[in-house]
């Protein structure tokens, strides 16, 4: 397939999504070639590749030793690049082999901004460095490891501190430990408010540095990394049921999009085929999640500017959504219940009818609840114009899903590129222009709407059959990918199973990657007590770009 | 003169202890309002009980400002309580200040409050510190204009002889009390962090304004300073009765007046508390720059009844 003008070799290997091998040299070419045709990039990672072929006994592990000729892909590579980006026709995956010693690829931050922190990120995790970046700062290391450490190399052995070999890093003064360099902002009368790591309220750690004049943002820069968990290395050497467990957990508001992109990787991988029954249930159950989250953070939009009616009425519609979740499909959030090979539950006749029932119910409410918030003057005045991320800025950093949509950026998997269910559904977008709070709260409500009629079309129209098919059995290295549209934007999930049908390597990527530097950007010039309303608007995650 | 001394050390107690109960029920009233179960009316007494019964975490960089502000500011507040006319007028105590002392006890108060979130030098405290001032001085000149209109009426900034006036003497329909009033009633909000300008029971430090300045105080520190925040709005609200609902406060030696007075009293705070709660319910937040447009407009109505009163009362 070409991008541009030149042909990247691409073969098809899902319904919309390629793949690709390039050398890292042609990287930037690439990149820029996606970003001319009007695409973005979506997920950068990278992979340790050294050692891919060897088993996985103990002995192995202990003491992994590069056999001549192994590895996948290009046979002689060390390392490889990964890029995931989004063109006029669908996903292209992209891999790049790099050099055992010193494994380096060109920059792409000058190309697309978003993958600034994910360079910065591969850097920590894996010491594979974008060659001729500007910002070479640290992403999410904070102390837990050493500097020339790097945790997802299948050679890194985790030690724990103690009092005998104490890493390098510990009992220093915190500032020197972690260092990082903020960028200040300097001249008369700038104050810097820091805020965080520990936040009031339950939302999890993160730490934002306002340089303010006043009540004036100046600048905002954010210091994420607090919740990461070393997800990627846990899932090293998992077998395929453990590992959709925890791609779930990866973002647990996001657990349905997880786990189904996960699946579908899997899926992708082993050559299984799902049945029909289990893709549609499974779209219901994305469907069900986007509900929720949209109308808890409708719910808590309102909380943000006081409004504690909107947020009472939406968390009681929320709460009874959950709870007919729970009845019917025995969780809350629907944990656990896409498995590789289907779904684990099953709906009745009788769930069907309950299901509908209550989707049409709360559609009513929460119309009238959009009068409400329409109609309120102080609710208009704090949400109209606060945050804005003007439509060009968006498209020129890679805001991307829900908060992009609200950018006049018109991508959702679910409308363009469609995977089944969806091909039958004809899924409408919701998208807004003015990039604002309102232009986010308006996506939500629309797609809260549509979320509605799907679920109802795809309770209609659920086919009969199994829920379940067991995978083919996995031969040699396999790799697949894994795209959903779930409720805050794209969730891809990219992995390789090892030869003896194990996890090797997964990356889950949120887009909450993408879209947390445009929370930076959408501030500013905003006053610091609307700085919660905005983040709200876009209610990213920690622990989806953390890992 | 004793049984004077008597009733003033009773009134002013009554209000101190009552404070809390005001507190319970606008909290009760807007659990309603939201469609929640309500806590308790006694939940603000049982807040104070846990926090006195803690011990208090105090930064390092704390000065004795710090631990001395939360007593002057409940003693500000005790005063003023004990200024304002609940159930009885013209104690031995009201002459020490008029209304224009009120609103510079309250100023105190806040002077107080303000230098301690400054003193341990967060980022938070120094933000909330200046939200408040930025308030504050809009709201006291709209104070000043509401308590003009009513001293213009009486001839005196004593609040004894306002209340004489306006209770006691022939019944008077006064427009100008009416924009007063609506002034007041705006200034209250304001000042006692009630939505729409502050939102007392917010999480988010970014956009606390009281909330900001007391985030640091703990144990019986914080509880003085709750109980405190109750006592101003139970003074504010009483303030609001004797200056444009005075009607049941007893008069100067009529004891037998006295139980309905109270009666009177406590159905005015419940109404008043009742209200309040209704307008928290229905109205968000404002941005915080429209926070002086808010003072602005109660500014303005306060002028107008200033003029009103020249124009149709002289």
């Amino acid at each position: 397939m070409t991008i541009g003008t030149q042909d990247w070799n691409l073969t098809q290997i899902a319904a919309h999504i390629r793949r690709g091998r390039v050398d890292a040299a042609n990287l930037p070419a690439l990149a820029q070639a996606v970003k001319d045709e009007g695409g973005q990039l979506v997920a950068l990672w990278g992979s340790d590749d050294r050692f891919v072929n060897n088993s996985r006994d103990s002995d192995s592990r202990s003491s992994p030793r590069p056999q001549a000729g192994e590895g996948p892909g290009v046979r002689d590579a060390g390392y490889a690049i990964h890029i995931a980006c989004i063109t006029a026709a669908g996903l292209v995956w992209i891999s790049a082999a790099l050099p055992e010693t010193e494994p380096a690829y060109p920059d792409l931050s000058a190309i697309f901004p978003q993958a600034d922190r994910m360079q910065r990120a591969t850097f920590d995790l894996l010491g594979i460095r974008a060659a001729g970046a500007v910002d070479t700062r640290k992403w999410l290391r904070h102390k837990a490891w050493n500097e020339d450490e790097f945790p997802l190399r299948s050679d890194f052995v985790a030690r724990v501190a103690s009092s005998e070999s104490p890493l390098a890093t510990c009992h220093k003064p915190l500032a020197e430990v972690d260092g990082y360099a903020f960028i200040r902002v300097e001249g008369d009368g700038v104050h810097e408010i820091p805020v965080g790591p520990i936040h009031a309220g339950t939302i999890e750690p993160g730490h934002f540095r306002f340089s303010i004049i006043g009540d004036r943002v100046l600048k905002l820069e954010q210091r994420l990394g607090y919740t990461h968990q070393g997800v990627e290395k846990r899932f090293v050497g998992m077998d395929l049921a453990a590992g959709a467990k925890l791609a779930g957990r990866v973002s647990g508001d996001s657990h349905v999009a997880f786990a189904w992109a996960y699946c579908m990787a899997v899926e992708q991988a082993t050559l299984s085929a799902v049945p029909d029954r289990a893709a549609w249930l499974r779209a219901l159950f994305l469907e069900i999640e986007r509900v929720a989250n949209h109308l808890g953070d409708l719910g808590y939009m309102g909380n943000d500017v006081a409004l504690s009616f909107g947020f009472m009425q939406f968390w009681r519609l929320k709460e009874d959504w959950l709870r007919l979740t729970a009845k019917l499909f025995g969780h809350r959030y629907l944990f656990d219940r896409i498995v590789p090979g289907g779904v684990a539950v099953d709906l009745d006749e009788a769930g069907r009818k309950a299901l509908r029932a209550a989707s049409k119910r709360i559609e009513a409410e929460v119309r009238d609840l959009k009068v409400i918030y329409d109609e309120h003057a102080t609710l208009q005045d704090r949400f109209v114009n606060t945050g804005v991320c003007k439509p060009a800025l968006a498209a020129r950093l890679g805001l991307t899903g829900l908060a992009g949509r609200a950018s006049a950026q018109a991508w959702d998997a679910r409308a363009q590129f469609p995977q089944a269910p969806y091909d039958t559904l004809d899924v409408a977008m919701a998208t807004a222009r003015k990039g604002d709070v309102q232009a986010r709260s308006e996506v939500r409500f629309a797609e809260v709407f549509e979320s509605m009629r799907l679920l109802r079309a795809l309770l209609k129209g659920l086919p009969a059959g199994a829920i379940q098919a067991p995978l083919n059995p996995a031969a040699g290295v396999r790799e697949g990918i894994g795209w959903v549209e779930g409720w805050r934007g794209e969730v891809i999930v990219a992995l390789r199973i090892a030869e003896d049908g194990r996890l090797d390597r997964v990356h889950p990527h949120d887009p909450s990657w993408q879209n947390w530097p445009l929370l930076e950007v959408g501030i500013l010039g905003n006053i610091v007590p609307d700085f919660p309303l905005i983040n709200k608007s876009f209610n990213l995650s920690y622990s989806g770009q953390d890992l | 003169m004793i049984t004077g001394i008597l009733l003033q050390t009773v009134q002013t107690l009554l209000s101190i202890l009552l404070a809390p109960l005001l507190m319970g029920w606008v909290n009760q009233c807007r659990a309603w309002l939201q469609g929640r179960s309500a806590p308790p009316i006694t939940q603000p007494y049982r807040t104070l009980r846990k926090l006195f019964n803690k011990d208090a975490v105090i930064a390092h960089s704390a000065s004795p400002l710090f631990r001395f502000a939360p007593y002057m500011i409940f003693a500000c507040m005790a005063l003023a309580a004990g200024l304002v006319p609940t159930i009885a007028n013209d104690l031995p105590f009201s002459p020490a200040a008029d209304v224009i002392a009120l609103v510079g006890i309250f100023a105190l108060a806040r002077v107080f409050l303000a230098l301690a979130a400054m003193d341990i030098g967060t980022a938070f405290g120094s933000l909330g510190a200046r939200r408040e001032m930025l308030v504050s001085f809009l709201a006291e000149p709209a104070l000043l204009m509401v308590f003009f209109t009513a001293s213009l009426i009486s001839q005196s900034t004593e609040l004894p002889i306002i209340v004489q006036t306006l209770a006691h003497k022939d019944f008077v329909i006064y427009p100008s009390m009416a924009f007063a009033a609506v002034a007041f009633w705006m200034v209250s909000t304001a000042e006692n962090a009630r939505i729409p300008v502050d939102n007392p029971t917010t999480h988010l430090e970014l956009t606390m304004i009281h909330e900001a300045m007391i985030l640091e105080y703990s144990a019986r520190h914080l509880a003085l300073i709750e109980w405190a925040v109750a006592l101003k709005l139970f003074t504010y609200s009483v303030l609001g009765i004797a200056l444009f609902v005075p009607w049941g406060i007893a008069q100067r030696g009529d004891f037998a007046a006295l139980p309905l007075a109270l009666v009177a009293m406590l159905a005015k705070l419940l109404v008043g508390g009742a209200a309040l709660s209704l307008q928290e319910a229905v109205s968000a937040k404002v941005r915080l720059f429209r926070a002086p447009e808010f003072l602005g407009t109660a500014f303005l109505l306060g002028v107008l009844g200033m003029l009103i009163h020249f124009l149709l009362e002289v």
